[in-house]
This record gives C-alpha cells, sequence and structure tokens, in this order.
C-alpha cells in the first residue's frame, strides 16, 4: 500500500518497504552515507545518513530504517522528515569530524583523490576544521593480494568490502577485527584474497584505504578521458570504461548496466589493460628465410593477396577467434565468400554450436536477468565461475535469496555456492531427460528453470547429441510453464561467438569448419590459413600451410604466422559485439592502435582491393549498414534481437549416441584466456600466486 | 524497610542451601503447575498489574514487553536471559545465579510459558565462571526431578540452555547478546526490527534480565497487588540494590523501590565512610549513568522516576558511593576508558568518540588543556549521546556530561593550578 510522507515539504507517496534514504532520494534530498549501497546488506554503521522524524526521539539512520517502521501519527497526517534540519544538520557535521579526526591528511598523495566520498562530504557537510588535538590513530597495512593496495590508516570501518567479499564475490576472507578504535579490516592471517571479483570491493571502498595496487600513483581521475565501452574479456559484454590520458589505456572501471553486469566486473576485465601495452603488434611482418622482419602494409597486403589469388578457394581456410568484432567478421566473410572460399569458421575447434538450428540454439536465452528468478538452475559442462565471473556472482546472490536448487553435470569446481553435483559424464543427462534423476523432477516442477550449457558440453565429438539431450530435458521443464519463459542457455566463453553465428561464420556448403581447417592444413589438403586473432588452438598442427595472422598480439598465431597484419585492439576500435545473451553492444575507441596497426576492417577492406574483389564499403557506417541489412538486430543497441520464429526443436530432434568421456572444462587458467590477457603481467602474476595457493592447499582450504 | 516477609530472594547471601531442597523449602517451585495452568495470557497480565519494570537499567515495563511477542506465529519463540552482567558496580545477578538459582529457572519457565516459548537462553558474562557451573548445576537438578524438560510436570515443554559468554561489555546489550548467541561477532543489530519480532535465528525472541524473570515466580504465587503495594506508584515491588565504593560494608541486598538513599546506605552499608557530611557523590545506577553530587542526595529516593528528573537513572541500582576524598575527575576519567576499552567499533561516532572523551578526560584529570575544551568535550558527548545504533555511545556520554553538569568548578580549578604550576616552566 503506498504510504505518504513529507519530506522537506514536499509530500510523496512511496511504495511500502523502502527504507527512508530512499524514499528522501525520491523527493529529490540528497542523504550522505558511506557504509549504505544499493547492492549490499545495510549495516547502518556509519551514520552519515542520519535523518529526522517528527516524533522520533533521536535522529534516524535512513539506510537501515523502512517507511513501514515508522510509527504512524495519531491524528493520521503523514509522517514528516527533515533531512536540512539544524539537528540533521548537526548530526552530520558530528559523524564528519569523527570520522576525521583519525583519517589521515594525506589527499595530496591518496590515489583515490578526486573521487573519494569522504572527501567530497567532508566538503559538503563538514565543519571545516578540527577540534581534536590528541594523537591521530595509525593502522598496519595489510597485505591482501597483488591487486589490492592497502592503506589502513585511512580505513573508516564502513564494511563495505566485508560486504562485499561475503555477499557478492563469495569468499569469506574479508572481516573486521578487533573491537572500538583498534577495530581493523584484515583478511585472516594477512592472506592474499583470490577471487576473480576481488578488485571490485577497491571500486566500493569511499576512502583510499583500498586502492588499486597496479595503477598506483599512475594518474589522476580528473587528468583521464574517459571512454565508456564494452569488455570482450568474456562473453558476458560486462560494460566498462576506459579511462586512458595520452596514447595509454590506464585504467579500466565497471559501468552500471542493470540487465548485464549491474556494476560489478572481473579482475581479468580491470587490470587486463597493461597487456594491452605489451607484446603488441605494431607494424606488419613477413617471414624471411624463417625470421619475421619488418615489412611495409603494401608488402604485406600484396604477399597475402598475391597467395589468396593464387590458391585454389578449396585449400585456403579462414579462421575468426574470440575478440573479433562484428565488423571484421562480416568484412572476412563478404571477402572470402567472394573468393569462393567456403571454409569460413568463427568456433573453436570441435564447437558444435550452428546457426542452422536457430538462434535459440546459441544463445543464453532467459537472459542473465532472469537469474534472478529462477528456481531451479542445472548447469551442464560449465564453469561459470571461470567463464563468466560476473554471471556466476548472479548465480550466486540467488542462492543466497534462497529457494533455488542447483545442479551440476560436469568438472566439480569450487563455484562459491552449493550445488548438487550430479555427475561429470552426459549419461547423467539421459538419466534427466528420462525423468529417472530425482534433478529432472526439481526441473519439471519448477516454475522458472534454467538450463546452462557451457563449453565443456559443446566443444566435444558427441556435442551435437549433447545439445539434443539438453534441449529435450529443457523441452520437458518447459512443458506446463505459463510464462513461456525460456529454459534453454548457451553459456559463451568468447565475445566474438554469438555475433559470428548471427553473421553465419561458419562453413558453407563443402567448406571446412575450424577443426577441418587445423587437421587439413596439418594433412597438406589446405595451403593458406588466414587467422582474425584466432590463437587459442595449438599452432604446431598448422603443418606446412602458409598463415596469415591479423590481430593485436605477437601470441601462438604470430609466432606461426608467416604474414602478420597488425590489428586493433577492443578499446581501439569501435565495433559490435553481442554477449552470450545476443545482447547487441558496441565498443567506442578510446585510443588509437599502436604503431602501424590498423583497425581490422580497413585492414580486410585494402585487402579486398589487392585481390581485386573490392568490398562495397570505404567507410564503418557503410559497412554498418551493409550488417544491418544482413542482420537488423545489429543495429538496436543494448537490445537483444528476437528470435523469430525458432525453437529448440530441430536441435532436440537430432539424435546421436553420447560418448562416456567426462565433461572437461576447457579453461585451464582464468587468467590466460586470450591474447592481451597473456601478454598482461598483472595476470601472470595472478596466475602464478592462484598456481601457489592452489599447490599448497590454502586455496582449497579457504574454500 | 522491607519486612522479611516480602522478600523474595531469601539466600542472597548463600547462607542456606543453594540447591532444589533449599529452594523448595524457601518456596520455590511451590504450586507451578497450578500458575501454568491459568493460562498465558493471565501471566502476562498479572505481570502488567504488577507494574515490574524491567531489572536490567532501562526499566521497560516487563509485561508490556512479553505482550509484543507474537501469538500465532510458525516460527518458535525464544526467551533470552541476559546474565551478561557487565556494568561496572552491578553484581546482583550473579547472587541470584549462585545463590537463589531455582527462582530463577522457575521464572524462565513460567515467563517462557507466557509467551509460548518452549527454549530459553541463558547468557552468562564470561567471567562468571562459577557463578554458571552452579547455575547449570541446579538447571541438572530441575532437570532431574522433571520439573524442566520434555514432558515436564507442569505440561509445557521447556528446554533451558545456558550459553557462557567471552566476557565482552557489549554483549549485554540485548541484540548484540543475539548475535554472540547465534555464534557471531557481538555486535548490536539495527533496530527495527526488533527482537520481539526478528530476533534469535530471526525468531521472535524477548531478552529480559535475570532479575526481572527471577522476581516472576513470586509475583505470579502472592499476587499482582502485593508486589504492586510495594515501593512508589509506577515504580513497585522489591529490587537488590548492590551498594560499593566509599561505605563501611558494602552490599547487595533488596529493598522496597523508592527507599530513600540515605536509609539505604545507613541500614544496609553502614553509612558513608565518615560521615553522611561527607559524602561526595554516587552514580546511582551503574557506571553508565549520570553522578549526582551529595548535596543534592539528602531527600533522594531511589527509584527510576525521581532518579530520572535528577537528569541521572535507576539503571541497574548499582550505587557507587564516592566520598570527599575521591577525585571525580579522575574517576570518571576511568569509566570513559572502559567505554572506550568496550566499544565494539561498529559505528562511527561511539567507536572515534569514546577514545577522544577518553583522551581529553586524562589531559582533564591532570588539568592539561583549556577551559574552551570543557565545552568543546560537552559537545563532543552531544555528538555521540543518540547517534549510534545502540546505548553505549549514551553510556559513555552520560557520566561525563555529569561531571561537567556538577563539577566544572573542579575542573576549571584543576586546569588553574596546572597552569600556576607550570607558569614558571613556560616561562
Amino acid at each position: 500500500m503506498p504510504k505518504k510522507l513529507i519530506v522537506d515539504g514536499t509530500e510523496i507517496e512511496v511504495e511500502d518497504g523502502i527504507t527512508l534514504l530512499q524514499a528522501c532520494e525520491m523527493a529529490g534530498a540528497e542523504i550522505p552515507r558511506f557504509c549504505y549501497h544499493e547492492r549490499l546488506s545495510i549495516a547502518g554503521n556509519c551514520r552519515m545518513c542520519l535523518v529526522e522524524v517528527e516524533g522520533a526521539p533521536k535522529p534516524v539512520a535512513s539506510c537501515a530504517q523502512t517507511v513501514n517502521d515508522l510509527r504512524p501519527n495519531k491524528d493520521g497526517s503523514p509522517n514528516v522528515i527533515h533531512t536540512t534540519s539544524q539537528v540533521v544538520k548537526k548530526a552530520r557535521e558530528g559523524v564528519m569530524e569523527f570520522l576525521l579526526i583519525n583519517h589521515p591528511l594525506d589527499c595530496p598523495i591518496c590515489d583515490q583523490g578526486g573521487e573519494c566520498d569522504l572527501q567530497d562530504q567532508a566538503m559538503a557537510y563538514g565543519i571545516g576544521g578540527s577540534r581534536y588535538q590528541e594523537n591521530k590513530r595509525a593502522v598496519e597495512n595489510k597485505y591482501i593480494g597483488p591487486l589490492i593496495k592497502t592503506i589502513m590508516t585511512r580505513c573508516i570501518h564502513c564494511t563495505r568490502c566485508v560486504r562485499y567479499m561475503t555477499e557478492i564475490a563469495g569468499v569469506e576472507e574479508l572481516g573486521l577485527a578487533g573491537r572500538g578504535e583498534d577495530a581493523e579490516i584484515t583478511t585472516y592471517l594477512e592472506n592474499g584474497i583470490l577471487s576473480e571479483m576481488s578488485a571490485n570491493a577497491v571500486d566500493l571502498c569511499p576512502v583510499g584505504a583500498l586502492t588499486h595496487r597496479p595503477w598506483a600513483h599512475n594518474a589522476r581521475p580528473w587528468e583521464m578521458k574517459k571512454t565508456e565501452s564494452i569488455d570482450v574479456m568474456d562473453a558476458v559484454g560486462s560494460n566498462i570504461r576506459v579511462d586512458t590520458r595520452g596514447a595509454e589505456v590506464m585504467r579500466i572501471l565497471p559501468r552500471n548496466n542493470d540487465s548485464v553486469n549491474e556494476e560489478w566486473i572481473s579482475d581479468k576485465t580491470r587490470h587486463v589493460c597493461d597487456g594491452l601495452r605489451t607484446q603488441r603488434l605494431d607494424k606488419p611482418y613477413i617471414r624471411r628465410d624463417g625470421r619475421l622482419v619488418p615489412a611495409s602494409w603494401e608488402e604485406a597486403l600484396a604477399l597475402v593477396a598475391e597467395k589468396l589469388k593464387s590458391t585454389p578457394p578449396e585449400r585456403v581456410g579462414a579462421i575468426a577467434g574470440d575478440l573479433a568484432g562484428a565488423e571484421e567478421m562480416f568484412a572476412m566473410k563478404n571477402l572470402m565468400s567472394g573468393l569462393g572460399i567456403k571454409s569460413i569458421d568463427c568456433r573453436a575447434p570441435g564447437e558444435v554450436l550452428h546457426p542452422s538450428f536457430g538462434r535459440p540454439s546459441y544463445l543464453f536465452n532467459s537472459t542473465i536477468e532472469g537469474i534472478d528468478g529462477a528456481d531451479a538452475i542445472l548447469l551442464v559442462g560449465t564453469n561459470p565461475r571461470l567463464e563468466a565471473p560476473v554471471l556466476n556472482s548472479r548465480i550466486r546472490r540467488r542462492w543466497r535469496n534462497g529457494g533455488v536448487s542447483i545442479g551440476l553435470i560436469g568438472e566439480q569446481a569450487p563455484l562459491t555456492y552449493a550445488y548438487e553435483w550430479i555427475g561429470d559424464t552426459p549419461d547423467k543427462l539421459s538419466e534427466l531427460a528420462s525423468g529417472s534423476h530425482m534433478f529432472s523432477g526439481i526441473l519439471r516442477q519448477a516454475s522458472a528453470p534454467m538450463i546452462i550449457v557451457g563449453p565443456a558440453a559443446y566443444t566435444r565429438p558427441d556435442g551435437q547429441a549433447v545439445l539434443a539431450e539438453a534441449a529435450r530435458i529443457a523441452a520437458a521443464a518447459q512443458e506446463g510453464l505459463q510464462t513461456g519463459r525460456a529454459v534453454f542457455n548457451i553459456l559463451h566463453s568468447a565475445a566474438a561467438r554469438a555475433a559470428g553465428l548471427d553473421l553465419g561464420l561458419v562453413p558453407a556448403e563443402g567448406g571446412r569448419d575450424t577443426a577441418g581447417v587445423i587437421a587439413g592444413a596439418g594433412a597438406g589438403e589446405i595451403d593458406v590459413v588466414y587467422l582474425l586473432g584466432a590463437d587459442e588452438f595449438d599452432m604446431g598442427e598448422l603443418g606446412q600451410a602458409f598463415v596469415i595472422y591479423q590481430g593485436t598480439h605477437g601470441d601462438a598465431g604470430a609466432h606461426r604466422a608467416d604474414v602478420i597484419l597488425p590489428g586493433a585492439a577492443y578499446t581501439e576500435k569501435s565495433a559490435t559485439y553481442l554477449n552470450t545473451e545476443g545482447r547487441t553492444q558496441m565498443t567506442q575507441k578510446a585510443i588509437f592502435a599502436p604503431g602501424e596497426a590498423k583497425e581490422d576492417w580497413t585492414i580486410l577492406r585494402a585487402l579486398s582491393a589487392e585481390v581485386g574483389k573490392t568490398l562495397p564499403y570505404d567507410r564503418l557506417q557503410q559497412l554498418r549498414a551493409a550488417i544491418y541489412k544482413a542482420a537488423p538486430h545489429f543495429q538496436r543497441l543494448d537490445e537483444i534481437g528476437p528470435h523469430g520464429d525458432d525453437s529448440l526443436n530441430q536441435l532436440a530432434e537430432r539424435q546421436g549416441s553420447l560418448s562416456d568421456a567426462p565433461f572437461v572444462n576447457r579453461i585451464k587458467d582464468f587468467y590466460f584466456t586470450n591474447p592481451i590477457a597473456r601478454a598482461s603481467g598483472i595476470m601472470a602474476e595472478l596466475s602464478a600466486l592462484k598456481a601457489e595457493k592452489m599447490s599448497t592447499g590454502q586455496l582449497r582450504a579457504a574454500e | 524497610m522491607l519486612a522479611d516477609k516480602d522478600r523474595i530472594f531469601k539466600n542472597v547471601y548463600g547462607f542456606q542451601d543453594w540447591g532444589l531442597e533449599g529452594a523448595r523449602s524457601r518456596g520455590a517451585w511451590d504450586g507451578t503447575k497450578a500458575l501454568i495452568d491459568k493460562g498465558h495470557d493471565w501471566i502476562i497480565d498479572e505481570i502488567k498489574a504488577s507494574g515490574l519494570r524491567g531489572r536490567g537499567g532501562a526499566g521497560f515495563p516487563t509485561g508490556l514487553k512479553w505482550s509484543f511477542m507474537p501469538k500465532n506465529d510458525p516460527r518458535p519463540s525464544y526467551l533470552v536471559i541476559n546474565a551478561d552482567e557487565s556494568e561496572p558496580g552491578s553484581c546482583k545477578d550473579r547472587e541470584i545465579c549462585r545463590h537463589d538459582p531455582h527462582l530463577l529457572i522457575e521464572g524462565a519457565l513460567l515467563a517462557s510459558f507466557a509467551m509460548r516459548a518452549h527454549t530459553s537462553y541463558i547468557y552468562f558474562r564470561g567471567e562468571y565462571i562459577r557463578e554458571r557451573e552452579r547455575f547449570q548445576a541446579a538447571v541438572d537438578q530441575a532437570y532431574e526431578a522433571n520439573l524442566i524438560g520434555k514432558n515436564n510436570v507442569h505440561g509445557w515443554d521447556f528446554d533451558l540452555f545456558v550459553h557462557h559468554g567471552a566476557g565482552a561489555y557489549i554483549c549485554g546489550e540485548e541484540t548484540a547478546l543475539l548475535e554472540s548467541l547465534e555464534g557471531k561477532k557481538g555486535q548490536p543489530r539495527l533496530k527495527p526490527p526488533f527482537p520481539a519480532g526478528c530476533g534469535l535465528y530471526g525468531a521472535p525472541t524477548t531478552v529480559n534480565n535475570v532479575e526481572s524473570i527471577a522476581v516472576v515466580p513470586d509475583i505470579l504465587r502472592r499476587g499482582a497487588t502485593w508486589f504492586a503495594s510495594l515501593g512508589k506508584p509506577n515504580n513497585t515491588g522489591t529490587k537488590l540494590f548492590q551498594i560499593s565504593g566509599h561505605v563501611e560494608q558494602p552490599c547487595v541486598v533488596e529493598d522496597e523501590m523508592g527507599i530513600p538513599l540515605r536509609e539505604l546506605l545507613d541500614k544496609h552499608a553502614g553509612g558513608v565512610r565518615g560521615g553522611w557530611d561527607n559524602l561526595k557523590a554516587i552514580i546511582p545506577g551503574g557506571s553508565s549513568v549520570p553522578c549526582i553530587p551529595g548535596d543534592d542526595c539528602d531527600e533522594l529516593t531511589m527509584d527510576f522516576d525521581t532518579l530520572s528528573k535528577h537528569k541521572s537513572g535507576l539503571g541497574t541500582a548499582a550505587i557507587i558511593v564516592m566520598d570527599k576524598s575521591t577525585d571525580i575527575i579522575k574517576a570518571i576519567s576511568r569509566i570513559s576508558y572502559f567505554y572506550k576499552h568496550e566499544s565494539c567499533g561498529q559505528c562511527t561516532p561511539c567507536r572515534e568518540g569514546t577514545g577522544w572523551m577518553w583522551r581529553v578526560m586524562e589531559r582533564l584529570v591532570k588539568g592539561e588543556a583549556d577551559k574552551r575544551e570543557i565545552d568543546m568535550l560537552w559537545d563532543v558527548t552531544k555528538q555521540v549521546e543518540g547517534h549510534t545504533i545502540c546505548a553505549l555511545g549514551d553510556a559513555a556520554a552520560w557520566p561525563i556530561q555529569g561531571l561537567i553538569r556538577h563539577y566544572r568548578h573542579e575542573i576549571e580549578d584543576r586546569i588553574d593550578t596546572y597552569r600556576a604550576n607550570h607558569a614558571e616552566a613556560a616561562e
């Protein structure tokens, strides 16, 4: 029932259950706060948000009281709240003074300077001086890992970091030890935190107690250019902001998008940016006498064009990698098709997803937001904690809220929530499909079931049979659901994949898929392989083939290449990506690609002119117009394109025999999943730390 | 003065048998079944009529508190008894627990029955080791005699669990106590929700002081009118007073509410050391309430309303008596140190303010301060008071406010003396 309130003289009507703080904000009042955060539990400990409620004996912490808790006035008139009265002003000044008496005056050397809540609120609500004459408290800094630098004297004990780690990241490693003025935030025995999501705690810190160690003292917030963009480290498509100074990406921060990443990003997304500076391909190379030597663009393109023209199309293969944008994939498809080349693929070797089964067969149909309403989740061949950490934290939150059953068929792993481990072989899927396993009952009775199928399930020889079985389980679970909710979900781990499948980057009739191209090259049946940023397979299997590598980093593909065409990373171009849901999003160009490197689609456009099959677009807008013509949903940003009349029937009808090989997770090292991450020193440090902790059993004990 | 026949705690000095036999001979466990047969609501109404106010310090009417418990809730209800008696000066609950434990056990059964709880926890202060052992022995006796437990003779299944805390003052705050009881760090919870709606393990809970529960059987047996006839209106019944400090014979004694302070000290504690005129000040209700200067004590009666009129409080009725040899500034400074030490560190004003106040107090003891710092200290206490989650902030602020209110001249003298003594050095 809506309730009437009068906030600072403004009468408003508010919904049941919201806090006074929210109500005051709805009325346009500004309420300062340190400990309160929308996405964390309420602590009510900073006391900055005190407001005056008429009739209450003391000022009230507005973050911690709901409008229902207000005692109704005897005459039935609405409760009156003051946020600017003398009482409130005095209380805020008091709290501000208490927070500052033991806070060091080191703003000039503090990395939080310029984006510090304490600084801002001290200006707005403080008294501008100090009456404190005693010695200030000093607190020893704690080591809590390579990402988070601590200067604990600055800590104001709001416990946001503790609540974040416990509630969202799911690693109960931070805590408030000691009491009174000796209370300190610490990990147990100063153990480093190892979570894929740990660095978000730094964003939450309202002061400079936790800062980002990799960026320490590198730049001030106000001297950086901010570009809103999209992350490509996984297929969630987290919204990010790229902060640059000059020609360098200084840092990557999350951007809020409630449908995708809320306001979290993984540590890889955030701290991969040093990888954008190292191992970069900044000029074209040609292999001469077994050595890669720098060359001009003209030489390199001429050589590639000559190879493509002189080789019969059936002896050429083109593979798009995990980070490729829709624009370059579309251009590559047009170019290769124009040359009559049929062996085009955007998938990893052995991956069986295919657009011919319809769009729902390769997308996360329930949507990421749909996790919030799920009451039964079956994970098949996936480790979401490594494949999509942000999405995993949503599942964790769903689990924390209670009332959800989670089952896993696949490798057992600590996922930060409890799940029922059903098994790790495909025959468990058959048991679920036939209804002989207990969990199938849970799925059928659920009102919002979800089946999440990961790379370990669809990247294997019997992948189509596995997908078909999963689709049948989904169909059975969907029966009787009135809402028409989608049940079947594919969790991609590569940012490029959904767009690639939407654009049809799969072999044409008679063409070879990725595994076929690699095998063909090894067997001497393929002479030329064009790699568009494809690095995630063993280059040694390419045999004697002539390899053209278009990409950003001196990684596996570049080392094997005969010609290198330097391209642009995701921060250096505007490119379209579809996340695992099929949501269209676009990166923006924050800086220029280094040296002579060019935006990828322009390389393909130049090459097309060289081979005499000039692509019909000279500008990005023209290329995009062509894409939109072929796939109109690409122009609707932040929307999930329509699935049309497609259903999963086609997939579910497929038959095939399941092997008894267990599902094996594809991600062996979370910190090394793509060329940018492999070039990052911080990722290497994290990887080594995790390996060390794993070997000593510390991590397992902590989990 | 309380007549012997009206005494509830007949073994407060432990001269008699604490066990079941002794307790029975003093009237405990007599007709308990009949009381239970009168029903839940009868008990609550009777306690309401008796005018019993909570003995833990705040003086909230006990019957009213019980009536807040939901009646048809699918969750279990709990009674939690607060035996975390940590307020400096207070020492009454330990006497009940070790000398008259069966009164408390019987009271726990009756109170739990009244609020439809089948389970009760008692939370002992960490330092109360022997008390806990003795009480546990008494609980075992009651179980053995089938007075409590499943299918007991009273027809109301009832379990009483003894929990031993780790010795933190803050765990005497009811919600911090619940946190600690749940195995978490003892930090007060935000209210609302109040324990009656969402308390221990998220279920309806009432937290009562030991004394509040231990007097219940006698009130029910002798009738609410008997209890209400003792003491003063709105301050009824008997009370355990704990007299410490500069008296001839410090003691714990049961007497009527509203007894004049002078009578209490003279009759039971042998009077103030050096005579009544040697009285400098008293702290009437445990260290957290403001002190009252001796001049105001002549007509002072010991009850909730009178003491709050004197801007102090009855608290736990732990009277700390200070004669004229006392350095009152130093005494209050020591109390400040206690609150600084026991602040849980959760919320800002208390965490930062208690340390600040103590440090200023330490300087005031020496006189090493500026006179305007007295006003500043007053202001700081006002910024702590009422701005915190629990009442520890208030408890830390009040003693200093009492000091400044009544002994400002002494602080100023101290500062002047210090200045005079150090004037030469400064030159």
